[in-house]
């Protein structure tokens, strides 16, 4: 009735069948969705009514009869057909074809140079030829991937970051969404991504440094907030293990960034003697279920509600039994103990680490009343030391701290030098040692934190 | 065979878009040369005579022989080659 009435003044465009409805002339097939997609068609049926040129378009949406019949001024159109019916949702709106069709019609540009691969060449295989990869197999970066990891902030493709170390690189958040996509995000983990990259590069964090040192350590990321638990993050079981998605891919994107647009090549500007495996990826969320306990974004001012990551220069795991501690006390001077063992037993005052305390460990120190201020206070005190144990030479060790202070009493670490943070499965009476850079403090790297936006 | 992939590039674009040939040796004294013959005619003399000129420049050189020109050489031979020298020249022949 609608074509027999609007005569050749109505045209149907159709995303499905273009056989479909045969009783209609001015049928026009949009089965590739450019009409639908630069038409920002979002439900179907939608009907559009082009007014002269100096006039809007309108538009109405599904099948409301009574609607239709104002809207084209035809009394007893579908006379005969139900009163509604809400229509569905146009395939331009099918997951992940917003980006394909933005790519194909969009205003999309990339400034990063196309890389077009040989027919022969296995897709994987050329990423590691090209030396993009830090070992593991990387997504490869494709137009779309890329696209679709930008659509992850709402934060401009061309906009700069900062100068990547060690060549000092302009980053461009569309670089930084290029490694994202080869570190396995998805892109509701980019403003985390984001995130890290302004806190290594903030000049506190002295990435460059870092990457170069012969010492092992490499960025440890701790996250905290909101974030966390939004985009899946494991903050319990095995929360420094493998196996999370976005543990795995978050560390490991500033990594490849570093390496792929700052050049830091192992072996080339990165000197480690060792490393270690931290260095593929070192990212966990910190567990927050205990309100009473402070999280480690609220020791360095921010409030419980804000999503935040922390950068620390750290290495690799030492751990910690204390299956025998039922008084906070005893589990003070015991982890306390084993906190000396950072890079040496008698270097003091040099190297800073975190203190990843577990939940059973955790248990110990609230059922005695104490909070994190209390066990940092403890640990402070536990580990001041007289120089004459640590000077070069005593306990017939050579390696020590100078002569000079021999008779000054000492704390293994400087002043903000221990961080505590809570993560790990409920059962085991285990915590674990990070220990930092050996050029820990204002000469070195200090700890960075970033909100998360 | 795969259809045309189009990568968007990770790096900071300081080098060529194509693939790098690997860092070519600085000098040949002391360097040990692996010479591969591919089996096909005549191979043999036009390496032996690249040995002379190798052996000349202070090379040490170690030769080689794939099984059969029409294939690659096996995984064992290429591994072999590269833990015994420096760089390797495929005598091609015909």
């Amino acid at each position: 009735m609608l074509a027999s009435q609007l005569d050749n003044n109505l045209t149907v465009y159709v995303q499905d069948d273009p056989t479909f409805p045969a009783s209609i002339s001015h049928r026009i097939d949009d089965t590739s969705l450019e009409f639908s997609y630069r038409n920002a068609i979002e439900i179907v049926p939608t009907l559009i009514r082009l007014k002269n040129d100096s006039e809007n378009e309108s538009r109405i949406f599904g099948w409301d009869k009574q609607q239709w019949q104002e809207f084209t001024g035809i009394e007893n159109l579908g006379a005969e057909l139900i009163d509604f019916k809400p229509g569905c949702g146009s395939k331009t709106q099918d997951p992940g074809m917003d980006e394909l069709l933005a790519l194909k019609y969009g205003n999309q540009q990339f400034s990063a140079r196309r890389v077009d691969l040989a027919e022969s060449e296995d897709i994987m295989e050329a990423c590691f030829e090209r030396g993009w990869s830090d070992g593991l197999p990387v997504v490869p970066p494709t137009t779309v991937r890329v696209m679709r990891m930008l659509s992850g902030t709402d934060r401009n493709a061309d906009e700069m970051l900062g100068n990547i170390p060690p060549d000092n690189i302009p980053c461009t958040i569309e670089k930084l969404a290029i490694n994202a996509v080869m570190a396995g995000c998805k892109p509701e983990y980019f403003p985390v991504v984001i995130a890290s990259v302004e806190a290594a590069l903030q000049d506190r964090f002295c990435m460059h440094g870092l990457l170069c040192t012969t010492y092992f350590s490499a960025p440890v990321m701790v996250i905290n907030g909101p974030v966390s638990k939004q985009i899946g993050m494991n903050s319990g079981v095995n929360a420094l293990g493998q196996g999370n998605r976005a543990n795995a891919t978050i560390g490991r994107a500033l990594q490849l960034v570093v390496r792929n647009v700052g050049g830091g090549i192992p072996g080339g500007i990165d000197r480690a003697t060792m490393g270690n495996p931290g260095k593929y990826s070192y990212c966990f969320a910190e567990d927050e279920s205990d309100s009473n306990w402070n999280s480690l974004a609220m020791d360095r001012g921010y409030e419980r509600g804000d999503s935040v990551i922390s950068l620390f220069a750290g290495g690799g795991l030492q751990a910690i039994i204390d299956q025998q501690s039922r008084e906070p006390e005893s589990l003070a001077k015991s982890m306390a103990a084993s906190l000396r063992g950072v890079a040496h037993t008698k270097l003091f005052g040099m190297v800073d680490a975190i203190l990843v305390i577990s939940p059973e460990h955790r248990r110990i120190y609230r059922e005695g009343g104490w909070s994190k201020a209390d066990v940092k206070q403890a640990l402070y005190e536990e580990l001041m030391t007289p120089g004459t144990e640590l000077v070069r030479g005593a306990n017939d060790i050579a390696e020590g701290m100078p002569e000079k202070f021999r008779d000054i009493v000492l704390n293994k670490f400087q002043e903000d030098g221990l961080h505590i943070v809570s993560a790990g499965g409920t059962a085991g009476m285990f915590s674990a040692i990070i220990d930092g850079w050996a050029a820990s403090g204002s000469l070195g790297s200090q700890i960075v934190s970033q909100k998360i936006l | 065979m795969t259809s045309q992939t189009t990568l968007l590039d990770p790096t900071a674009e300081l080098m060529p878009v194509e693939r790098q040939l690997l860092p070519r040796l600085s000098e040949l004294a002391g360097a040990t040369i692996g010479l591969l013959d591919i089996s096909k005619p005549r191979g043999k003399e036009f390496l032996d005579e690249i040995e002379k000129h190798l052996l000349k420049l202070g090379a040490r050189v170690k030769r080689y022989t794939k099984p059969t020109f029409a294939r690659v050489a096996p995984t064992e031979l290429s591994q072999q080659i590269s833990v015994e020298c420096d760089a390797v020249i495929e005598g091609l022949a015909d």
